[in-house]
């Protein structure tokens, strides 16, 4: 093998996954991984640039050349290293990043060819330490004494506390749901990340002495002024919890579901072991997920694995425009997901207080609006009926107005999302830094995690010159 | 996890007092707050309306009646138990001020959440007048307990067992025409709350509902609580569960609490089968 590897393959070494017909009626994991053998023979398509341009496109800035070298040389405990310098959540990253616009649509191979699978190889190296239960437990500094809140336990609230508590601070994480992890328990489904994964990592945490503490709604039970009585600092990562409705005829009916409580009802709360766990889903026959975005995605394959014979995503731009990861476009696709692009909802039907269908219109595009992808408008006449029981709306989020409602001077932009320095995640308040989806709006999971990372380090900064 | 300091049955079979080690949110909740509670690995989360709130014992108190499964398992806990989950307080408090004249009307187990509320807008100045209804004098509750804070407290019973024969509307109605008021809360069965703000809206009074939706979260973030008010959706966990009953679309709520009948039904089956089991083995 050795003495043919100067060719490059032009493709990606494929990543086993379950059949299409066999994963669509099951929540098992849809890309089984890398073997050593796999994750060597990809790692070797490296170039090993000098001037790595991929490293650019990570919102962490991961050592991606680095680590790829040591898994194409066999030492997978010192890839795992490399990772964890820049991120903490390395198995949830290689699996639900949107690597083709990030890390590998930079990738100098994938100018004339398919880009090196960073974000496959990352999850190996994860997936690989967890294995061999190397739990990836970092170095950590003596206790400096300081005391830091996490407001939180998303992405954005474990990131921050893994690097502060690497850091020798004392941190406390409130988490407003009975168990901790946020979008990535109640939103990201099992099927694309096992929630054994992300409870590996919140382990690792408390290992790490973080202590958590669930149940606690900040806001409600606890305000940030109070929390500020007791820390030396806070970190508010909130994530945009409230969901969108499109405000039209029939949304209140039954059936009719916000993505997040679908999510939450099947991810959180398990409702699709029910009865052996109390909550209840509608497991409907035909089911209309509106929205183009990775939520959508997961809704509609969702809605499959329930039991829907059929199962249509409605978008009304066309799938150049689809804001989802272009794996999960593709993985829906092969699990038989119906795609209604370029249409518009404009009334939900009802039947004795029941979805029956969803009256939709067809879409033009223009030229782009201020979001730079072309704006849709409706064909005149073009109205048509899809026979649904089930319609998940997934239009995105805005901000949760908990903490902001209750906290004091804390500056909110007009939108309502609390006002953060980019760089460092101070808000308006001394002491209070914030970051992910309560400052940005939804975007994604590695964002998020970025942006706790940064507010650690400002944290930090914070602490030590007090 | 907090403690169940004490438990006792309040009306025969199925209705039980509850009172919950809780420092912390016995010192945020106001009266119309409530908790959600979570029973083990494998349970639902359910809202419950508080009952009672002591932050000087730490403690905060529930009436709970078994309609359900969740319900039902709850009341096989006892005095010493945990609570797997405990979360609250949520939702906005009752606003309380000086109205003047207040009446406030309590459908079967809606007396239990309006207690505290009575003491509050009692201890505000208000004049408090309470009509408690049930279908029989049997599942009455907390007349006792409201008789000692309010001014005046009428009963009414569907079958004459007790005070007025009649529903809760028709004391309401003579009420505020004999002597008017200046503020009316209901809390109760949702077709309840519906035909009392029916019967206010000849006489123009302000008056409050609390909505008893379907929950997850409690926190605004799955929108599965969503009511329409005023034509406008709102959430009743994080903007109610109090609004103001004139603009609430009854219809949507109460075709809404049907969406689980049949899933509620089977779980409960399913629990008492394994339960019954488990008590002959």
């Amino acid at each position: 093998m050795e003495k043919n590897s100067k060719k490059i393959s032009p493709n990606k070494t494929p990543i086993p996954e379950q059949e299409p017909a066999k994963r669509r009626s099951n929540f098992l994991e849809v890309a089984l991984g890398y073997a050593p053998e796999l994750a060597m023979k990809e790692a070797s398509r490296c170039l090993q640039c000098k001037q790595p341009l991929c490293v650019k496109g990570c919102p962490v800035s991961v050592p991606i050349p680095q680590f790829i070298r040591a898994i194409k040389e066999g030492d997978f405990k010192k890839a795992i290293d490399l990772i964890k310098t820049a991120s903490f959540l390395p198995a949830v990253c290689g699996r639900v990043c949107p690597q083709e616009d990030q890390c590998e649509k930079y990738c100098t191979l994938g100018k004339k060819c398919e880009p090196v699978a960073i974000g496959r190889l990352e999850r190996f190296a994860a997936d690989h330490a967890m294995q061999t239960s190397e739990n990836g437990r970092p170095e950590m500094v003596g206790h400096t004494g300081k005391k830091v809140a996490i407001v939180g336990s998303g992405p954005s609230g474990l990131a921050c506390a893994f690097d502060l508590a690497r850091l020798g601070h004392s941190v406390t994480i409130f988490e407003a749901l009975h168990e901790a992890g946020g979008v990535l328990m109640y939103g990201i489904p099992e099927f694309r990340l096992p929630k054994e994964i992300v409870a590996r990592e919140i382990e690792l945490l408390k290992d790490m002495g973080v202590e958590i503490i669930t149940n606690a709604v900040i806001g409600k039970l606890i305000t940030i002024d109070e929390i500020m009585e007791q820390f030396d600092a806070c970190f508010i990562g909130t994530g945009a919890g409230l969901p969108k409705f499109m405000n039209i005829e029939g949304e209140n009916l039954n059936g009719v579901y916000s993505a997040n409580e679908f999510l939450t009802r099947v991810n959180l709360m398990r409702a699709y072991e029910f009865p052996e766990y109390d909550t209840p889903i509608k497991k409907g026959q035909r089911v209309a997920v509106i929205g183009g975005g990775n939520v959508a995605m997961d809704s509609v394959r969702t809605a499959l694995r329930l039991g829907a014979k059929e199962a249509t995503i409605i978008y009304r731009r066309s799938e150049n425009e689809m804001p989802a990861r272009k794996e999960e476009i593709h993985h829906a696709k092969e699990e038989g997901i119906c795609f209604e692009l370029l249409t518009n909802p404009v009334r939900i039907i009802g039947e004795n207080g029941w979805v029956k269908a969803i009256e939709c219109v067809r879409m033009d595009l223009c030229e782009p609006d201020e979001s730079g992808r072309s704006r849709p408008v409706c064909k005149a006449g073009s109205e048509f009926q899809i026979p649904v029981d089930v319609v998940i709306v997934a239009i995105g989020t805005g901000p949760n107005p908990l903490v902001p409602r209750s906290t004091l001077e804390l500056a909110l932009n007009a939108c309502g999302y609390i006002v953060a320095d980019e760089g460092t995640g101070r808000t308006s308040r001394e002491g209070v830094f914030a970051g992910g989806d309560i400052v940005t709006g939804a975007a994604t999971v590695i964002l998020a995690m970025g942006a706790g990372r940064k507010a650690a380090k400002a944290i930090n900064e914070y602490l030590m010159c007090e | 996890m907090p403690k169940i300091l004490e438990k006792r049955l309040i009306r025969h079979p199925d209705v039980y007092y509850y009172k919950v080690e809780a420092p912390l949110i016995s010192k945020k909740a106001k009266p119309g707050q409530f908790v959600i509670i979570r029973l083990n690995e494998k349970g639902e989360r359910i809202p419950l309306s508080l009952a009672d709130i002591n932050p000087d014992e730490g403690t905060i108190s529930l009436i709970v009646m078994s309609v359900g499964k969740t319900t039902t398992e709850m009341s096989t806990l006892n005095a010493g138990d945990e609570i797997r989950d405990f979360c609250g307080p949520l939702g906005q408090p009752t606003h309380i001020e000086k109205y003047g004249r207040v009446i406030l009307v309590g459908g079967g187990f809606g007396a239990a959440p309006l207690y505290p509320i009575a003491r509050e807008l009692k201890a505000a100045g208000n004049e408090v007048t309470v009509i408690m209804g049930a279908r029989s004098k049997d599942l009455l509750i907390y007349e006792n307990e409201m008789r000692s804070l309010s001014d005046k407290v009428l009963i009414t019973t569907d079958d004459g067992s007790k005070g007025i024969k009649g529903v809760v509307t028709a004391a309401l109605r003579q009420e505020l025409e004999q002597s008017g008021a200046d503020m009316v809360m209901a809390v109760g069965p949702a077709i309840m709350m519906k035909f009392v703000c029916g019967t206010t809206v000849p006489f123009g009074v302000k008056t409050f509902v609390s909505l008893n939706s379907i929950m997850i979260d409690g926190t605004g973030m799955c929108g599965g609580c969503r009511v329409s008010i005023g034509g406008k959706t709102r959430f009743a966990c994080i903007d109610g569960p109090e609004f103001n009953g004139q603009e609430v679309d009854w219809d949507i709520l109460i075709n809404r609490q049907k969406t689980y009948l049949s899933e509620e039904k089977e779980s409960f089956e399913t629990w008492k089968k394994r339960h019954a089991f488990a008590v002959c083995e």
